[in-house]
C-alpha cells in the first residue's frame, strides 16, 4: 500500500525545521511502523538524501527509546503501546500521516524526530539515594510489603520514560513521569526514609528543567504506553505538600547533626 | 548529594510557591473557597422567587453582619486575587514550556472545560467586576436604589443586553466548575479509584446546579415570571 508521510526535518538542534513530504510506495501491512520508516530511509539513502533520524532500540515496547507524534498523538493511534509496536495493518492505502518530534522546552529537538530527553535523567538523579543494604540478597519476607502497595509500586515502575506524557500534555508537564518515579519508591518500605525529601527535590527539579504544570486534563494517562494513572500525580502532590508543610531543621541536640 | 538544597523559613515559602505543584495547590485551595461562595451566593439569590420582602430581608441580614461582611469580602477578594495571579503565572509558564507549537496536535482525553479554563476564567473575572458595579455599587445600573435589592434585580435584568451577558458568563462559570470542582481535589492530592469518579459526578452536578440557578434569574425576569409587580 501507498503511505504519504509529512515528516518534520530539522538538520540539528540550532537550525529551524520544516515539514517535508515523502511517499512510501509499497509498504506492507505486516511491517511495523518503524520498519516502514526503515524502508523510506533506505530509499532516501539510495537517492543520496539524508535519512530521517528517529530513536529506537528494543522495538518491543520496553526500552522507552522510540516515540514521536503521529497525527498529533504520541506513539500513534493505538492505545497502550509504543510506536514500535504499531503495525501498518492499522492503515490503508493512500493514508496521509503527520510525523513530528515530541515538543517541549525541556526536550530540545536534536535532529528530525529525535529529541534530547536527558532532563528526565536529571530529575531522577535529583531524587537522590534510597537506604538499602548492598551485598548479598536480603532474606525473603524479612521486610513485609503490603500487597496492594507492591502492586501500585510495580504499576508505577512500569514507566519506561519515553516522554509521551510530556508530549501530549497541553502544558508540557512531566507530572506523570515524575509522579510515577516518586510513587514507585514512595509506596515501598525501602523508599520511606527519604520519601519526603525525594518528592520535594524531584518536584523542584522538574520545575527548574522547564516542564509545565498539571491541569488534570488526563491527556498523558490516555497516551501512556504503560497505562500509568494520574492517581500517581495526586500522590506526588500529596507527598510534596506533606514534605513542604512538615519540614523541620535537622536536630543539633546532643551534638547530633 | 543532590544539587537542590532544602532551605528553611521564608526561602521555603518562596520555594513552595515557585514549584509547579505549590502553585497548583494554591489554585485549588483558593478555588475551593470561591466555588463554595458561588454555590452559597446562588442559593441565597434563589429567594428572589419568594418575593421582594424575603430577598430584601436577606440583603439586610447580610448588611447587618457589619465587620463580618467585610471580613468575608476580604477573604474572597484575597482568594480571587491569588487565583487570578497564580493563573496568570501558570499561563505564562505553559507558553514557556512549549515554545514551538505542534504543526498538528490531537486531543483525545481533555474535556472542553479543561481546555478552556484559561478563557472562561478571565471572562468570568470581567463579568465579576461588571456584576459588582451593577448590583452592589450601582455604578452601571440604570436606576439603582440602595437597599431595594429585588427592584434593582428586576430593573437591571429587564435590559436584555445585561441579561444575555449574565447568562453567557454563568454558562462559562458552569463550564469552569465542571473541570475545577474535581480538579481541585486532584491538585490537593485526593485521587482514589473509589472517590474520584464520584468527585467527577459531583463536579458535573455542581456545575449544572450553579449554572441553571444563576441563569434562571435573568430568564425569569425577562419572561415576567419574577418582578411583574415592579413598575
Amino acid at each position: 500500500m501507498k503511505i504519504i508521510l509529512n515528516i518534520w526535518r530539522q538538520r540539528n538542534a540550532k537550525s529551524a525545521g520544516k515539514m517535508a513530504r515523502y511517499e512510501v510506495a509499497d509498504a506492507s501491512e505486516h511491517m511495523s511502523f518503524l520498519e516502514m520508516l526503515d524502508v523510506l530511509n533506505e530509499e532516501l539513502t539510495r537517492k543520496g538524501e539524508d535519512p530521517v533520524t528517529f530513536e529506537h532500540d528494543c522495538r518491543e515496547g520496553i526500552c522507552g527509546c522510540c516515540g514521536f507524534m503521529i497525527d498529533g498523538v504520541p506513539h500513534g493511534p493505538q492505545r497502550g503501546t509504543t510506536v514500535c509496536q504499531l503495525h501498518m495493518r492499522h492503515y490503508k492505502n493512500g493514508d496521509e500521516l503527520w510525523l513530528e518530534p515530541f515538543r517541549a522546552k525541556a526536550f530540545p529537538v536534536l535532529k528530525d524526530l529525535m529529541v534530547d530527553r536527558s532532563a528526565f535523567d536529571r530529575v531522577i538523579a535529583s531524587g537522590g539515594f534510597i537506604s538499602v543494604n548492598t551485598g548479598s540478597a536480603p532474606d525473603g519476607n524479612a521486610l513485609p510489603v503490603v500487597k496492594k502497595c507492591s502492586d501500585m509500586a510495580m504499576d508505577a515502575a512500569a514507566c519506561i520514560g519515553c516522554g509521551a506524557c510530556v508530549a501530549s500534555c497541553p502544558n508540557a508537564s512531566a507530572s506523570l513521569f515524575v509522579s510515577a518515579k516518586i510513587s514507585h519508591l514512595g509506596l515501598l518500605p525501602q523508599g520511606q526514609a527519604e520519601r519526603d525529601r525525594r518528592a520535594m527535590r524531584m518536584v523542584m527539579k522538574m520545575t527548574e528543567e522547564g516542564f509545565g504544570y498539571c491541569t488534570n486534563a488526563g491527556e498523558c494517562e490516555a497516551v501512556c504506553p504503560k497505562g500509568i494513572k494520574i492517581e500517581n500525580i495526586a500522590r506526588m502532590h500529596r507527598d510534596y505538600l506533606k514534605s513542604a508543610f512538615t519540614y523541620r531543621e535537622e536536630s543539633q541536640a546532643g551534638g547530633a547533626g | 548529594m543532590s544539587s537542590i538544597a532544602i532551605n528553611g523559613g521564608a526561602n521555603r515559602t518562596a520555594a513552595f510557591y515557585e514549584s509547579v505543584v505549590g502553585k497548583k495547590a494554591i489554585m485549588a485551595a483558593t478555588g475551593f473557597v470561591l466555588c463554595g461562595f458561588v454555590l452559597g451566593h446562588m442559593a441565597g439569590n434563589m429567594q428572589v422567587y419568594q418575593g421582594p420582602e424575603k430577598l430584601n430581608h436577606y440583603a439586610e441580614l447580610l448588611q447587618g453582619l457589619g465587620g463580618g461582611l467585610w471580613a468575608i469580602r476580604g477573604v474572597l477578594l484575597l482568594c480571587a486575587g491569588l487565583h487570578v495571579m497564580t493563573a496568570f503565572q501558570l499561563w505564562r509558564l505553559k507558553n514557556d514550556a512549549r515554545p514551538q507549537p505542534y504543526v498538528k496536535k490531537a486531543t483525545i482525553a481533555t474535556t472542553y472545560a479543561a481546555r478552556t479554563m484559561i478563557w472562561s476564567g478571565p471572562i468570568i473575572g470581567a463579568f465579576l467586576i461588571y456584576h459588582i458595579l451593577h448590583f452592589t455599587t450601582g455604578g452601571t445600573h440604570p436606576d439603582f436604589k440602595a437597599g431595594d435589592v429585588y427592584r434593582n434585580v428586576v430593573v437591571g435584568f429587564r435590559n436584555p443586553g445585561a441579561s444575555v451577558f449574565y447568562i453567557i458568563a454563568n454558562i462559562l462559570l458552569a463550564i469552569h466548575l465542571y473541570h475545577g470542582v474535581w480538579s481541585m481535589f486532584q491538585s490537593l492530592g485526593v485521587n482514589h479509584p473509589q472517590y474520584t469518579p464520584k468527585l467527577k459526578l459531583l463536579a458535573k452536578g455542581y456545575a449544572w446546579v450553579v449554572g441553571l440557578g444563576n441563569c434562571s434569574i435573568p430568564l425569569a425576569v425577562l419572561t415576567g415570571v419574577v418582578g411583574a409587580s415592579v413598575k
